[in-house]
């Protein structure tokens, strides 16, 4: 790992004018991506800003049917929560399946959704939920704020800072992991909101999306016999050691039809 | 950069440089060599040690990550020449081969007590340890191990 300076400051203020004054500076959260990332010399910032002293960052907060989860919380506090639990089960247990417990421990949901590995899980939850990302400078739809491979809406230095979870009438997520990382081959999360279904599918293309043709379907009837005749285009998958595109394709319809059978 | 922090009970104020990560500063600045590095990158759990009462992987923190907290390693669960109970149950139930991923294992078990309580489950342990790496034992006897130490922590 090359050599950098070490900030911790205790405020949003305080790291976004440390992140604009720094010549190359990185935000940390729980350093489960950076720091791998920086062992690997892929990131060499000169200055890493950690964002685990600012406790403004933290929390989980139930206001009516919003569920706001700091950027700064972790997968385990996420997964025990009493307080998600009962209003989004489906992204406690989400959160409960990343990773392995040490992991769960450090990781966090701003940290996983700035990084948007193509295989991630909360991007999936963010999108089918209908959440909107909170950031220190504005609020982006969830929907538009995952653009591509690693790639977000976010503009150089700004900082997440909670995202709101609108509370579903039942929500559940289903994902194929690949058993030595258990990042997901394809994960689907979809959810029936009073408005219309919701769907979203990550680990299948270049990043979470969400699934419209899956919401179609759904319109005419929240079932899994309701998918039987859809299905997810071969073309558009990814295809690398770990399936083929023509598998991704068909897990997609598999976990679709398993998460809206757990809904029932 | 100073740092000060509790390791194994003892405080410990120390100069580091930011990007030393955890698990180098306890086994070459402190010399606690028994939180072993088995792969670097994260995956193996040979690292893991506990801070503020939860498990992390040693080698993807950084010491000054680490500032303020109350860290405990492998060293620090025998009192004297008695073993903690988890060690114990490693020891009676063939928990280990070469016991390169020992440390880890064992902080992991006793993450799991703290969660599951005394009578975790196999289905329970075995998934609990998703970031434990072993290439020795197969994992039946440290399922064992683990769920005998939750036992004896209990009695
Ligand atoms: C062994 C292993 C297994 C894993 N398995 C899974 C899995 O099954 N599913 C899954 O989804 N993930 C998995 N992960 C990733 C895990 O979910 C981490 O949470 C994720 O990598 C982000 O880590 P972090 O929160 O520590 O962020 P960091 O690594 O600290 O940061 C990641 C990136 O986000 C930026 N960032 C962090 N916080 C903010 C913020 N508030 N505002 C703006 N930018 C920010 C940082 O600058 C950096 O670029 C796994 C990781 C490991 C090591
Ligand atoms: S050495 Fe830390 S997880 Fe393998
Ligand atoms: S006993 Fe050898 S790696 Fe586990």
């Amino acid at each position: 790992m090359y050599e950098f300076s070490y900030h911790r400051p205790a405020s949003v203020a305080e790291a976004a004018e440390l992140i604009a004054n720094a010549a190359d500076g990185k935000l940390v959260a729980g350093g489960q991506t950076l720091l791998p990332t920086m062992k690997h010399r892929l990131a060499s910032p000169s200055d890493v800003i950690d964002l685990g002293g600012i406790a403004e960052l933290s929390g989980i907060v139930v206001n009516g049917n919003i569920v706001t989860i700091g950027a700064m919380t972790t997968h385990a506090e996420v997964a025990a929560s009493s307080e998600v639990r009962e209003a989004i089960p489906a992204l406690a247990a989400l959160a409960d399946n990343i990773g392995d417990p040490a992991v769960r421990n450090r990781g966090t949901l701003g940290g996983s959704i700035a990084n948007n590995d193509p295989a991630a899980d909360y991007p999936a939850a963010v999108i089918a939920l209908g959440g909107t990302v909170r950031t220190n400078r504005r609020e982006i739809a969830g929907e538009d704020f995952f653009t591509g491979m690693f790639e977000t809406a976010l503009e150089e230095d700004e900082i997440i800072v909670a995202v709101d979870f609108p509370r579903p009438e039942a929500a559940s997520y289903m994902k194929f992991e690949n058993p030595a990382s258990r990042y997901a081959i394809v994960g689907v999360f979809v959810a029936r909101t009073a408005a219309k279904p919701r769907a979203a599918v990550t680990g299948a293309t270049a990043c979470a999306h969400r699934a419209f043709r899956i919401e179609e379907s759904l319109q005419a009837g929240f079932g899994s016999s309701a998918l039987d005749g859809f299905e997810a285009p071969v073309d558009k998958m990814n295809s690398d050691i770990h399936a083929s595109a023509e598998y991704r394709a068909h897990l997609v319809k598999i976990m679709a039809q398993r998460a809206v059978a757990a809904c029932a | 950069m100073k740092i000060d922090l509790t390791v194994n009970g003892r405080a410990v104020a120390e100069e580091v440089e930011p990007r030393t990560l955890l698990v180098e500063f306890l086994r070459e600045q402190l010399r606690l060599t028994g939180t072993h590095v088995g792969c670097d990158t994260s995956q193996c759990g040979a690292c893991v040690v506990m801070i503020d009462g939860k498990s992390v992987k040693s080698c993807t923190m950084l010491a000054v990550m680490a500032d303020g907290c109350d860290v405990t390693t492998i060293e620090g669960l025998a009192s004297g020449a008695e073993l903690h109970p988890m060690q114990q149950a490693f020891m009676d139930n063939h928990g280990l081969q070469c016991g390169f991923c020992t440390p880890g294992m064992v902080m992991s078990g006793l993450d799991i007590v703290n969660r599951h309580g005394n009578e975790p489950d196999d289905a329970t342990v075995r998934r609990e340890l998703s970031g434990n790496i072993c290439r020795c034992t197969g994992y039946q006897n440290i399922v064992k191990a683990i769920r005998a130490g939750a036992r004896a922590m209990g009695e």
